[in-house]
């Protein structure tokens, strides 16, 4: 657990950057630091490896203070991941990914099969180990970047604005690779972005820092969604917030009805087998536009209900075979209980707090 | 043609003794100016107040006409006129003049984004300093290190007016021969040709040392 307490940094010509920080990163999770340029996440996130030294207050890693070590030691049991990957281009991608142990002490050869065993782990090619950095992609630096950040097997990652320089699609693949590797690696984690929409995807929990290097809120995504603080939260989390809330409510928590219930003049026809072939009505057999199955999120569910032709999603088992379907009215009955409980805790914990 | 093979058949220990000197001359104060420029241009890209000083006095030395200098250093250090070590100084004057300024130059190319990860991954600041940052100062520092050389190469020719080796001995000996052409021919193919192989020389370090400065360049 990563533990800011009172964390205040001000330049000598009056600027602050962090205002009075106090916040716990927990172990094992994704914390992600999002607010506009010069909100202060980046000053905070460096003060935890003590590229940035606070003016007051003092900063935890598993309660430990982490000005009782000297700097280079600290950083080399942290991984940091810097915005463009910050890679050294006079040596080779291997090298680049054997730097921490090297500076540990540990062999140059040992280091560097282990950074081949990483190359794999992040999804790049063995055989681009002895390039130079200037002959990769944007996309394959940062993940040369994040081997590197993560060779010496450190608990803890910093990544500050990792995905910022890539075009959006590598940028995606980047961010699916992250929480691929997050599930694989369990890393407590620290990742400073402006794109909140990147926070809300990656993010275990956010925290949002306003104009005024202050903390706005810390709380999970779909908190950010459901309940933002203030103005400050709600205009940063943007549009359509109460739609993309649905992607992180439980599907499955929808009453069903089974698959012969006619709505509007349609039934849903299935094949032999139980599979969905589309809307039987007066003008013929109309698409299904897509099912769902276990697992999916109210968003999945709510778009099929949009798309159907009968206002119903299909639900589908492990075989495909229809089993259920989720009607307009049910789904709204579910979504407005959901919220209601879900602001009801929030107020609870506001009051207990 | 022939007249130029009879002078080097005749002179051939002389033209041998003054291309020794020469390369001496020209090395040595590339040699100093180069270690001392390392610091001095860390300590120009680091600190304001310094790179004006060393810009000023770079462009003062640059401005003082090579001739000039060679006469006034003796009476500056008390040495004699003849002695070689006033063209020591002289050259790594000027050599240091200018490599302070690329060594700079070289430094401040370092994209600051590399040494900030360099931190981040727990470098101490020597050796950050010696594996991270000059490294990557190297294509540069080696660029100003070739202009210098070169320069220094065609400079060295000057101290013969003030009566020291090299092959400028060959230009004022024909000169003093009543403008005869087989020395002044001789001592220009040499220098150029010493010039042109110190430059491939300093070439082929640079391609050995900076191989990754090339590998974006496909």
């Amino acid at each position: 657990m990563i533990e800011f307490e009172g964390v205040t940094k001000r330049y000598p010509d009056g600027t602050v950057a962090v205002e009075d920080l106090s916040l716990k990163v927990d172990t094992g999770q994704i914390t992600v630091f999002v607010g506009p340029s010069g909100c202060g996440k980046t000053t905070a996130l460096r003060m935890i490896n003590r590229m940035i030294e606070p003016t007051s207050g003092r900063i935890l890693i598993d309660g430990d203070d982490v000005t009782s070590r000297p700097e280079a030691q600290l950083r080399r049991e942290i991984g940091y991941v810097i915005q463009g990957a910050g890679l050294f281009p006079h040596r080779t991608v291997l090298d680049n990914v054997a730097t921490v142990p090297i500076l540990q002490g540990i062999s140059r050869r040992e280091a560097r099969t282990n950074a081949l065993d990483l190359l794999e782990r992040v999804g790049l090619a063995a055989n681009l180990g002895e390039r130079y950095p200037a002959q990769l992609s944007g996309g394959q630096q940062q993940r040369v970047g994040v081997a590197r950040a993560l060779a010496a097997d450190p608990p803890v990652l910093l990544m500050d604005e990792p995905f910022s320089a890539v075009d959006p699609v590598v940028r995606d693949d980047l961010q699916q690779e992250l929480l691929r590797l997050q599930g694989e690696l369990g890393k407590t984690i620290v990742l400073v972005t402006h794109d909140i929409d990147e926070a809300i995807r990656l993010g275990d929990k956010v925290a949002v820092f306003d104009q005024r290097a202050r903390l706005a809120q810390f709380a999970p995504p779909a908190d950010l969604l459901a309940a933002p603080a203030d103005d400050f939260v709600a205009s940063l989390v943007g549009r359509d917030r109460g739609f993309r809330g649905l992607g992180f409510a439980d599907g499955s928590s929808v009453a069903l009805k089974p698959i012969d219930h006619g709505v509007d003049g349609l039934t849903l026809e299935v094949d032999h087998d139980g599979r969905p072939l589309g809307w039987r009505g007066t003008d013929g057999l109309l698409p299904t536009e897509g099912t769902f199955s276990d697992g999916a999120n109210l968003r999945t569910v709510t778009d099929l209900v949009i798309l159907s032709p009968a206002g119903a999603a299909i639900r589908v088992d492990a075989e495909g075979r229809a089993d259920g379907l989720v009607l307009l009215e049910d789904l709204a009955g579910s979504v407005r209980s959901q919220q209601r409980e879900r602001l009801a805790a929030l107020a609870t914990s506001e009051d207990a707090g | 043609m022939s007249e130029i093979w009879r002078y080097l058949e005749t002179n051939a220990d002389d033209v041998l003794t003054a291309l020794v000197q020469h390369i001496w001359l020209a090395l040595i104060p590339v040699a100093i100016a180069f270690v001392l420029a390392l610091p001095l241009g860390a300590l120009v890209h680091r600190y304001v107040p310094a790179r004006h000083i060393a810009l000023t006095a770079g462009s003062v030395i640059y401005t003082v006409p090579s001739l000039a200098l060679l006469l006034l250093l003796p009476g500056l250090l008390g040495t004699s006129v003849l002695d070689p070590i006033n063209v020591v100084i002289a050259l790594t004057l000027y050599s240091l003049a200018l490599l302070v300024r690329t060594t700079a130059d070289g430094l401040d190319a370092v994209d600051t984004t590399v040494l900030q990860a360099a931190t981040a991954m727990g470098y101490r600041p020597v050796r950050r300093w010696f594996t991270v940052q000059l490294p990557l100062a190297m294509p540069v520092v080696l660029t100003g290190l070739r202009v210098a050389t070169v320069a220094n190469v065609s400079m060295v020719s000057i101290a013969a007016l003030i009566g020291i080796g090299g092959l400028g001995q060959l230009f004022t000996r024909g000169f003093q021969l009543g403008f005869y052409l087989p020395p002044i021919i001789i001592g220009l193919v040499l220098s150029v040709t010493l010039a042109v192989i110190a430059d491939v020389l300093i070439v082929a370090i640079q391609r050995g040392l900076t191989p990754w400065a090339r590998a974006g360049a496909r």
